[in-house]
């Protein structure tokens, strides 16, 4: 009995990407009832996040909870199974889309909008490819819910059918698809080398071939996931693609499109080449440098976007350079801070997007100069903003800080002192092009007249505010998304059975 | 009983096609249902000596008991029977097909069309089946003069493009019979084996070159090899609808095989096969990236299918080309995985212009709506053309893709990576139109029209199997794709 619910609870993986795919093959059975449509999504993500939070006891004590794998010939195979990193990114996704599909409810309600059931069908999907990248455990998974992933975004860009939401879709899918080929390349290349490997912890490519064919993979790896990640100049895609709903832009182009780009460049560098291997060819200086300079230039594009979301859209190119720069430095603490960032950067960006979603829906205001004494019309709207935004520019006691001084201590560590100087330009930007939106919201008079929203609304950016603050106090509180990162990093670091929490 | 399999898969057809325009004097539903059972005696016969040569091993059988090399040998090995199995089963679903709109055409010949589609079958069959050079010469024009009757079962512009294939299918195939004769003069001998060993004694004479170079000619031009794809794309677009998805899906397949069979298995020994297949490689690698260039440029969605399958076919060819296992199991993989979502994507494109008249890809908007388990069957085979995951596609790019690598030719990995990015682009043009734009001026209509059951179920079959060879391609490839190599590779 005791072992048919351990091999029950070794599947918990699989029964995590399920769920939102059961969701989702569920939902247009009621497409006439949102009712009971928005109990099914609601339903289907806390049975996630119960499934994949009951998995976090078991990853901190060093198990690795691991789904059977699904054979493939010569040696291939589609294994999810959950590592410390792996978790954290689940974590993060299951638990923002518990938030936005609150809030999915209230916004897209609000407006009207046509074609819901499509909309939460393709959000489930999303949710699933999401999670089911987290816990693959070789390249092979990864690739296929990472174009999972593509495919089901794709309509959720194009939701509201305008000319431009269809060619923000077609440049989306250029970019990404093109992106993915190269990836392939790169993954298939890795199986010739080392056939049928699984992640490790520090790299299992050293010493299988020679360095310059090292560095065409990594160059490769970098080029297809870098579409994802927004690293200039492959970022075409976002700032456009912010055609989309709010609730889509909070989720997946903050949260999951993006961070799956950032994870996989965490988990090549980390759990593919190996910090040394990187060093050996010199990547980790070209990769630090290419995300030193997206950190700078996303952040003076920032300054120049008059649409509120395309201006967060810029800050979120420069946000998830941080992570690149980190996994490129590989050191135990700029791994931890990037890592780290994974989670908070999502709970704090995603509050910005709901915050700008209910402006939006309140009192139609889109610009960033209109939004002049709006902190006294819906102060608990502008104050989750200020939280947000302050947290993103790095200012201590909020979240984005911790991940922001790791890195930091990492650069120095590393010999790379130079970088330090990156993040702070970069947080001197966050707060030029977020401090006058506040200001002005709050100070200025006010032309217009309007409230904070029904909390339905409300409720999930003031909650993803909180944790934004709880992370910055205490960043190992609630699901030890701290903890999680250190133990990854130490892994990458000293090998499969040198880490362990200090 | 079971050796008997390798000969009845071909007669079965062939003898139905000629007893059927007969029947079809008296009655017409008999017809049907006669031919039905053709069809599924043909499938089951071949599924049964499929199942053979898995559990005992390839046999061959002797016509009329005349011993090789003097009498005609069927050879039965997991290629042939597996290509037996995927022609008679295809056939089985497009006759299905044909059957939901053909009831009202064709009236004055009842029963003609039944018997040469069945002609065709038998005659592809026959291409499989047959381990002899000239007998393989004779069911290429059964099933060519088949096809080119049933081509021109429609008025208007099918008939000018059926007449120039038949001008060049005719001088391929002479081309082919000429290389054959060649062969022949040389060796005195016609059947496959026992002419591999004699040329390989006889080594490469300036005949032999001459001999190789016209038979690859000629099987090239039938399997629209680039650049002797020229009789292709008019064929493809202006086919009755109830062919095309028969004759898009396997014809040029099986002259792909007849190539392969001859290449690897007969003049293996042979230099001038070498370098015909380094030459086909270069050919394919062009392929690849033209095919998919010519695609995007078409505004007909029938067209623009046409040249994807130019593509496609470089996709087949380069597997072979290339030469290690992981290709060579990309490229006959891909044979049955083109066929299967190119078959479906032609029904898919061949009922939407039979029950909206749409044929551009503007006309397509709205699609989505109006037969929404159609382009749900087109799109998972779009995708599958593409090579995403967890398709059929993916995991035949995924073996070429290895093969390449192991191979060194990074020019086929860019070919590869840059048709898959031009039939997404090409692809999703299609995609966009069905299923995100509303109907317009085009396509004013906007209520639903899903196609009859009978011609959706093949489709949706189709479109199952295109998922089905994905998730469990594990057990195809080693239970049977791996043994379908030749022998020394």
């Amino acid at each position: 009995m005791s072992s048919v619910m351990d091999q029950l609870l070794d599947q918990r993986p699989l029964i995590a990407v399920m769920i939102s795919l059961v969701a989702a093959i569920t939902m247009p059975l009621f497409s006439r009832h949102p009712n009971w449509r928005e109990g099914c999504t609601l339903l289907a993500a806390t049975l996630k996040l119960f499934v994949v939070a009951s998995m976090l006891s078991a990853v901190l004590a060093g198990e690795t909870p691991s789904s059977a794998s699904i054979l493939l010939p010569q040696g291939l195979s589609l294994h999810l199974r959950a590592d410390p990193l792996g978790l954290v990114f689940a974590l993060t996704a299951a638990t923002l889309w518990v938030m936005t599909s609150l809030y999915s409810i209230g916004y897209m309600r609000a407006k009207e909008a046509p074609r819901q059931t499509g909309y939460y069908v393709a959000f489930a999907l999303c949710l699933s490819a999401t999670t089911g990248l987290a816990f693959a455990g070789n390249l092979l998974t990864f690739f296929v819910f990472y174009e999972v992933l593509t495919l089901s975004t794709y309509p959720l860009v194009v939701h509201t059918r305008t000319a431009e939401a269809r060619s923000a879709g077609r440049r989306y899918l250029v970019y990404t698809i093109g992106g993915g080929q190269l990836l392939l390349a790169a993954i298939v290349w890795t199986q010739v080398v080392a056939p049928g490997a699984e992640f490790v912890p520090g790299g299992f490519l050293a010493g299988r071939t020679s360095d310059v064919a090292m560095a065409v993979g990594f160059a490769a790896f970098m080029l297809g996931l870098g579409v994802k990640t927004a690293l200039m100049p492959l970022h075409g895609w976002l700032p456009a693609a912010m055609a989309a709903p709010t609730p889509v832009s909070a989720l997946l182009h903050a949260v999951a499109v993006v961070k799956a780009g950032a994870f996989g460049v965490v988990r090549v560098t980390g759990f593919v080449f190996g910090v040394d291997v990187l060093r050996a060819i010199n990547a980790d200086v070209v990769l630090a440098v290419a995300a030193s300079v997206t950190i700078v230039v996303a952040s003076i594009r920032a300054l120049g976007e008059r649409n509120l979301k395309r201006r967060l859209a810029y800050s979120t190119i420069g946000q998830l350079s941080y992570i690149v720069l980190g996994s490129a430095l590989g050191t135990v603490a700029a791994l931890t801070g990037a890592i780290f960032h994974i989670a908070a950067h999502a709970f704090m960006k995603i509050t910005l997007f709901f915050c700008a979603g209910a402006i939006h829906v309140q009192v139609q205001r889109d610009n960033v100069d209109e939004l002049d004494g709006l902190g006294k019309q819906m102060p608990v709207t502008l104050g989750a903003f200020m939280i947000g935004a302050c947290g993103l520019a790095g200012i201590p006691l909020l979240a984005g800080f911790v991940g922001k001084w790791q890195i930091g201590v990492g650069a120095v560590e590393a010999g790379y002192p130079v970088f330090v100087v990156v993040l702070v330009v970069s947080g001197l930007f966050n707060i030029a092009y977020f401090f006058p939106i506040i200001s002005d919201a709050f100070l200025k008079s006010s032309p217009v007249v309007g409230t904070d929203a029904r909390p339905v609304i409300t409720a999930p950016f003031v909650f993803s505010a909180g944790i934004a603050i709880m992370l910055g106090l205490f960043p190992d509180a609630g699901f030890h998304f701290y903890s999680l990162a250190r133990l990854a990093a130490s892994t990458i670091v000293m090998g499969p059975n040198g880490g362990g929490l200090p | 009983m079971t050796p008997h399999l390798a000969v009845l898969v071909v007669v079965i057809p062939l003898a139905s096609s000629l007893v059927i325009p007969l029947v079809g004097i008296f009655s017409r539903r008999v017809v049907q249902t006669l031919a039905l059972l053709a069809h599924v005696v043909t499938l089951v016969l071949a599924l049964g000596m499929l199942g053979r040569v898995l559990t005992e091993g390839s046999w061959s059988y002797h016509l009329g008991g005349w011993m090789p090399p003097w009498g005609i040998e069927y050879v039965v090995d997991p290629l042939s029977a597996g290509m037996a199995v995927l022609i008679s089963g295809m056939a089985l679903l497009t006759m299905v097909y044909a059957a939901g709109c053909l009831d009202k055409g064709n009236s004055r010949h009842p029963g003609l069309s039944e018997a040469l589609f069945l002609l065709l079958t038998a005659g592809l069959l026959g291409i499989v089946m047959t381990g002899d050079m000239f007998n393989l010469y004779v069911f290429l024009e059964i099933s060519s003069i088949a096809a080119y009757a049933l081509l021109t079962s429609e008025e208007g512009p099918s008939l000018v493009a059926t007449f120039r294939y038949l001008l060049v299918g005719t001088i391929a195939a002479s081309l082919y019979l000429l290389g054959t004769g060649y062969l022949y003069a040389l060796t005195g001998t016609l059947n496959m084996a026992d002419l591999g060993v004699r040329l390989s004694e006889a080594g490469d004479s300036m005949a032999v070159v001459a001999g190789v170079s016209l038979v690859v000619i000629g099987l090239a031009v039938k399997a629209a090899v680039f650049p002797l794809h020229g009789w292709l794309p008019d064929t493809y677009t202006y086919a009755p609808v109830a062919v095309v998805g028969f004759i898009g899906a396997v014809m040029t397949k099986v002259s792909a095989y007849a190539l392969f069979r001859i290449l690897f298995f007969v003049l293996d020994a042979q230099a001038v096969s070498g370098a015909a297949v380094t030459w086909l490689g270069w050919l394919a690698v062009v392929a690849i990236v033209a095919g998919s260039w010519m695609a995007l440029a078409q505004t007909d969605v029938r067209r623009m299918l046409a040249y994807s399958s130019v593509g496609q076919m470089g996709f087949i060819l380069i597997g072979f080309s290339l030469g290690n296992v992981p290709a060579m199991v990309g490229g006959l993989f891909h044979i049955l995985n083109h066929a299967v979502m190119k078959g479906c994507l032609f029904l898919v494109a061949g009922g939407v212009r039979w029950r909206t008249g749409a044929t551009t890809v503007n006309a397509y908007a709205g699609m989505g709506r109006r037969l929404p388990l159609s382009m749900a069957a087109f799109l998972v085979a779009a995708l599958s053309m593409i090579g995403l995951p967890p398709t059929a596609g993916f995991f035949s790019k995924w073996y070429l893709l290895v093969g390449a690598v192991e191979a060194r030719a990074w020019v086929v990995i860019a070919a590869i990576i840059v048709s898959s990015a031009l039939s997404a682009i090409y692809f999703f043009r299609v995609i966009e139109k069905a299923f995100f734009h509303a109907p317009d001026e085009f396509n004013p209509a906007s209520e639903r029209t899903e196609l009859p059951s009978v011609m959706l179920g093949p489709v949706v079959i189709l479109a199952l199997v295109v998922l089905l060879l994905g998730i469990l391609n594990e057990p195809i490839v080693t239970h049977f794709v791996m043994h379908a190599l030749p022998p020394n590779v």
